[in-house]
């Protein structure tokens, strides 16, 4: 055996263990692995299963007690009854409100991220590559309420985009547009339109950088070989860029979909007074106490992030993360 | 090989590439113009005046540093923390294979993948169910959670690269698993743990939606600028501290950039 064959002195190479509880430890993990894996993952799975699932768990259990009317306390027997306020037609504009302005986001996201992830992906080489990258991961790591500030002064009434508009002679524009009924109002920063731009600007980082990935896997000879073949750009766009970037924009729009569905704090600041899913969990649980309400709001974009992902995954989008 | 080296893109592409990278970056630099304003009660543009005097105000003003301690404090724990879980789960789920793997990545990646607020209100309800008063350490409880995921990306994706070879050969050659650990794995990981903490710290840094959930009456810096927000006290030090944040956040993004700039990952993917 070559245990046997070690230990004799013949082989004079090995040396002898490092002794003390060190070395016990070592070669106690060296024949024991599974005890060094289980060592390993028990610290982060302590967190992670104690702190987040655990509240996380808590918290859907919540959605099943109800609120008294009258107390206003909270009732501690199972029941629906909190599912059944949660389908009320205010709560269901509310979702529906939501779910519309999450999908035009996403869409938008997509059309100005592409050209940015195909120019990155296709053309920028050295230098331009570096910039590009970096041009996109400041942007995402760039202060979220810093980013929503500016755009506070850019869309007010007094700010630079009327200003603009006006040295533009386009006034009249601005005007109409804000006269317009559900995306219009007082200044752009109180109407939906303010709230879609700042939305697609917010996010936008996080569609642009799985689109590139999903764009530099695609051979520049296929895009030669579709025109040599007669195809115009936009035949080669629609046949062979797109199919192929899908899986990065699916893979992107679960980013731009799922934070659009949770924000509350982009429509607090810039938008109407007309409420967001996480506006309407933020003052449930607030100034409302009513948590069990709160918690069933909550469900609804897990549920339809979980359709979401699972859709996403069919289409092959995870491989372009 | 690509043979589309040298070719130039069509100018619809590069017109429409270049408007998109304006669109990102114009508002950022535009605070950098309303730091130095005149005007105290409204955002005109284009502005009135310029001054330096708001940089005075902003520096004699005892909330605005409060806010900045306490951030940083916050940060800094949560990343130390995000930096321990962080590498042992990576280390765990990319140097072997075992039943529930995939379940783990999913778990680390949740915190991110879910929206904000219902971590937040999920550790909210919890504290309050458990009865554990608002403090410190509850805000930190909230950030690390989600820094882990940060840390565990970079440090998977450097496992990725780093062949198991050369921990076998440090093994052949006599050291335990502890002499490995110190010279051999740490030095190889070194530059990975220092991006995915800088990005762990500015994350926290810049934290809000859970922040509000688990903060209490306590304000961070990113809490002290949605109250400002909300009910406006003093508009031109909110223009300075933006600018502040601006480039606080600029320089760990740059760095951990440079760390990792020459390898195949991506270092900020998965915020």
């Amino acid at each position: 055996m070559t245990i046997a064959a070690l230990n004799s002195k013949s082989v004079p190479a090995i040396l002898p263990g490092s002794g003390g509880l060190r070395g016990v430890l070592s070669d106690l993990f060296w024949r024991q692995p599974r005890l060094l894996l289980f060592l390993m993952l028990l610290p982060p799975l302590l967190w992670l299963g104690i702190v987040y699932i655990g509240s996380l768990i808590a918290l859907l259990l919540q959605s099943f007690f109800s609120i008294d009317e009258f107390s206003g306390l909270i009732n501690r027997e199972f029941t629906l009854k909190t599912y059944g306020d949660l389908f009320q037609a205010a709560n269901l504009d509310i979702i529906l409100r939501t779910v519309t302005m999450a999908a035009l986001v996403t869409l938008a996201s997509a059309i100005i991220a592409f050209p940015i992830a195909y120019y990155a992906a296709r053309y920028a080489r050295g230098r331009w590559k570096a910039l590009f990258y970096l041009g996109v991961m400041l942007p995402l790591w760039s202060s979220y309420l810093v980013k929503i500030y500016a755009w506070k002064l850019i869309l007010a009434k007094e700010g630079i985009l009327t200003w603009l508009f006006g040295k533009l002679g386009l006034l009249w524009l601005l005007d109409g547009w804000l006269s317009l009924p559900i995306v219009g109002g007082n200044s752009l920063s109180v109407s939906f339109t303010g709230t879609f731009i700042v939305f697609v600007y917010v996010w936008l980082p996080f569609m642009i950088l799985p689109v590139q990935a999903a764009l530099e896997r695609v051979p520049g000879n296929l895009v030669e070989a579709s025109s040599d073949l007669g195809a115009s750009p936009g035949q080669t766009f629609h046949n062979v860029l797109f199919p192929l970037a899908l899986p990065g924009i699916v893979a992107g729009s679960i980013f731009t979909f799922s934070l659009t569905l949770g924000d509350y704090i982009i429509p607090q600041i810039i938008g109407t007074s007309r409420l967001f899913i996480g506006q309407a969990v933020y003052s449930q649980q607030g100034t409302a106490g009513n948590i069990p309400l709160a918690a069933a709001f909550t469900v609804v974009p897990i549920v339809i992030m979980g359709f979401y992902l699972w859709g996403a995954k069919r289409m092959g989008a995870f491989d372009a993360l | 090989m690509r043979s589309d080296r040298g070719q130039s893109a069509p100018l619809g592409l590069k017109i429409a590439a270049a408007c998109g990278l304006l669109f990102l970056h114009l508002p950022i630099l535009l605070i950098f113009v309303y730091a130095f304003t005149t005007e105290e009660k409204s955002f005109v543009w284009p502005p009135p005046g310029l001054t330096t005097q708001w940089f005075a105000v902003t520096w004699n003003r005892p909330d605005v540093w409060e806010a900045l301690s306490l951030s940083i404090r916050v940060a800094a724990i949560s990343t130390a923390i995000a930096l321990v879980l962080g590498t042992l789960c990576a280390a765990a789920v990319s140097q072997t294979r075992f039943f529930g793997r995939e379940t783990i990545s999913l778990l680390v990646i949740l915190p991110i993948a879910l929206p904000g607020i219902i971590t937040g209100i999920a550790l909210r309800s919890a504290f309050a169910l458990a009865d554990i008063p608002f403090s410190f350490w509850t805000i930190v409880l909230g950030h690390a959670t989600f820094c882990v995921v940060v840390v565990y990306n970079n440090a998977v994706a450097r496992f990725r690269r780093t062949s198991g070879s050369m921990i076998e050969a440090s093994m052949d050659l006599g050291a335990d698993g502890f002499q490995t650990f110190r010279y051999v794995v740490l030095p190889n990981f070194a530059t990975a743990l220092l991006a995915g903490g800088m990005l762990a710290f500015a994350l926290s840094f810049d934290e809000v939606i859970v922040t509000t959930f688990t903060a209490g009456q306590q304000q961070t810096v990113p809490i002290w600028m949605l109250e400002e927000l909300i009910r406006p006290r003093q508009r031109p030090v909110t223009n300075v501290v933006a600018m502040v944040v601006v480039l606080v956040t600029l320089l760990p993004i740059l760095f951990a950039y440079y760390l990792t700039r020459d390898s195949d990952q991506i270092a900020g993917s998965g915020k």
